[in-house]
């Protein structure tokens, strides 16, 4: 890297200054560029930038025209895009029959955190599981593909059903008296558990068995080899993948709205069947995005941050 | 170089392996190795390539399962069901042809990962004798990169410190010089020479004849799976008395390897 201009993007591959370009949708600071603020008007970069700017306002503002001019602009507008209506979804009120969409989303975002987290750890085991040789575990590897086989084949709608309303018609002590966003995290966690075990096992692949040799070689045991060498390696190249069931995950929690819980989606529904308008089903799609979107950036920086690390240097 | 613990006495027997047999599949690659090293001995195995050398060194260190036959490492029969590999491999270092250092840890990281958790080592002490190995082969500014950032000769060094930072009594490297550039082989060599001068105990498989012919005590001739000839350096190298040895050499010598 250039001392000189220490701010400067290198490509870490060249080791090259980076020629930012104005992207769509690159604001300065990019994760994408990994640049700073003004270093995105550097170069040639500032024509680049102002034409991708035109292009922009170009291409949204015939969208916006187009819609503006359909024949039921009017209707659609106030359906969806009702500014009292979501506004009023969005506080609730229990006394008018409905619910606060912005509460309900809490729920959805416990039942994701929690889930996230057994999920995480269910289909690692399944996966571990899967990808072990001993002949003793045959039974168990058997069992493990069974269930990955039947929760990725049965929609995840259907598995929430059958939690949700087939456990408490067991009549069981404990496990029958939960609460349902109990029963649909349960069901989210078995479905998506078997998902992101094939992603696990793919990222166990895709470390090479020489470095199960080295490790090994250092006297280090299966396990720990498995902790230290293997598992932060197969993690580091399956983040995409894991994010973008982490997302589904998140728009997934809305179908445990069918149990009756009030979770966003649910809330909003509610709020549509009592008023008669579809901007509170908006409320509940921008709540979403402001959730997903962030999830999105982090983890492109996480990958930024570990992909520069490794090919220019030590960062301390 | 640091201290090895309880080094076995001088003229001790290191490695001894009897009718070795090793199969991949239908493949025969070793068919009935035996051999003796002693401590303090440098062993280099020579051969075309499929000719059993890696092979002979991943069953020494317990890497593959062998079909049939014995390996005794320092008095002790390894090839036991009962024997713990883990517990015989601390006692051996393995260098690799294509180093397999651990890309996602620092040099640091990589040389005190197995000393911190197989022995136990606390960090710091950890850290401080990976600092010394490491500026004994010229490497301490390289502590807290990542090993992508090395050149193939540095990273190939940082593997050997990564293997003598468990302080093994015995070290096993596999054509270590052969994924490198041909101006990086020199500094990577220097280093398994300097070993050879301290004293450990190397069983070492190379194409470099030159090397070989300078640091070896002796050499192995290996073809399909069986040691053809066995001698010291300037012995193999001038008089050898097995033809296929002779034609061996005759092709080195002919690519100007030697």
């Amino acid at each position: 890297m250039d001392p000189n201009q220490p701010d400067q993007p290198v490509d870490p591959l060249t080791g090259l200054p980076v020629r930012t370009v104005g992207g769509l949708w690159a604001p300065p600071g990019s994760f994408a560029t990994g640049g700073r603020g003004p270093r995105l008007f550097t170069g040639g970069g500032t024509r680049a930038t102002v034409v991708s700017t035109i292009s922009t306002i170009v291409v949204l503002g015939i969208l916006v025209t187009v819609f503006l001019l359909a024949p039921g602009a009017h209707a659609f507008e106030h359906t969806f895009l009702s500014p009292t209506n979501m506004w009023r979804s969005f506080i609730g009120n229990p006394k008018q029959g409905y619910y606060s969409v912005g509460a309900a989303i809490w729920l959805n975002i416990r039942m994701f955190l929690v889930g996230e987290v057994l999920i995480l750890a269910l289909a690692l085991l399944v996966a571990l599981i899967r990808q072990s040789v001993s002949p003793a575990l045959f039974p168990i590897r058997i069992l493990a593909t069974g269930y990955v086989d039947f929760f990725r084949g049965v929609p995840l709608i259907l598995v929430i059903f059958t939690l949700g309303f087939g456990f408490p018609a067991l009549n069981l002590p404990f496990v029958s008296s939960q609460p349902d966003a109990v029963y649909g995290v349960a069901a989210l966690v078995l479905s998506y558990s078997a998902y992101v075990s094939e992603v696990y096992r793919a990222g166990l692949n895709s470390v090479h068995q020489s470095q199960v040799s080295a490790a090994r070689s250092l006297g280090l045991s299966q396990g720990t080899a498995l902790r230290y060498v293997v598992l932060p390696q197969a993690v580091r190249n399956i983040i995409p993948p894991l994010l973008n069931d982490f997302i589904s995950l998140q728009k997934d929690t809305a179908l445990v709205g069918t149990l009756g819980v009030i979770e966003a989606n649910k809330a909003a529904g509610i709020y549509s069947e009592t008023v008669f308008n579809f901007s509170s089903f908006t409320v509940a799609a921008i709540l979403f995005l402001i959730l997903t979107i962030p999830l999105a950036r982090f983890t492109d920086r996480l990958i930024d941050r570990d992909r520069r690390r490794r090919l220019a240097g030590a960062t301390r | 170089m640091s201290e090895p613990r309880g080094r076995s006495p001088a003229g001790g027997e290191a490695i001894r392996v009897e009718d070795l047999h090793k199969s991949f599949g239908a493949n025969e690659v070793l068919r009935g190795i035996s051999m003796s090293v002693a401590s303090h001995e440098v062993i280099c195995l020579i051969g075309a390539s499929g000719s059993g050398k890696s092979t002979l060194l991943r069953c020494i260190n317990l890497l593959e399962p062998i079909n049939s036959g014995r390996i005794s490492l320092l008095g002790q029969d390894v090839t036991d069901p009962r024997v713990d590999p883990n517990l015989v491999r601390r006692q051996i270092g393995i260098v690799f042809q294509s180093f397999n250092l651990f890309p996602h840890m620092t040099v640091l990281r990589n040389v005190t990962l197995a000393p911190m958790k197989v022995l136990k080592t606390p960090a710091a002490r950890a850290a401080d004798e990976a600092r010394a190995l490491l500026d004994r082969f010229g490497l301490l500014d390289k502590v807290d990169d990542y090993p992508d950032r090395l050149s193939g000769g540095q990273q190939q060094r940082v593997a050997i410190v990564r293997a003598l930072a468990m302080q093994p009594q015995i070290m096993l490297l596999d054509e270590v010089t052969s994924a490198l550039d041909p101006e990086l082989v020199a500094e990577v060599l220097e280093v398994i020479a300097e070993l050879a001068a301290g004293g450990m105990t190397m069983l070492i498989a190379t194409h470099e004849m030159g090397f070989a012919r300078d640091t070896a005590s002796r050499i192995c001739f290996l073809e399909e799976g069986k040691i053809i000839e066995e001698a010291p350096p300037a012995e193999l190298f001038t008089n050898p008395k097995d033809e296929r040895t002779r034609r061996f050499l005759r092709r080195i010598v002919d690519a100007k390897r030697l």
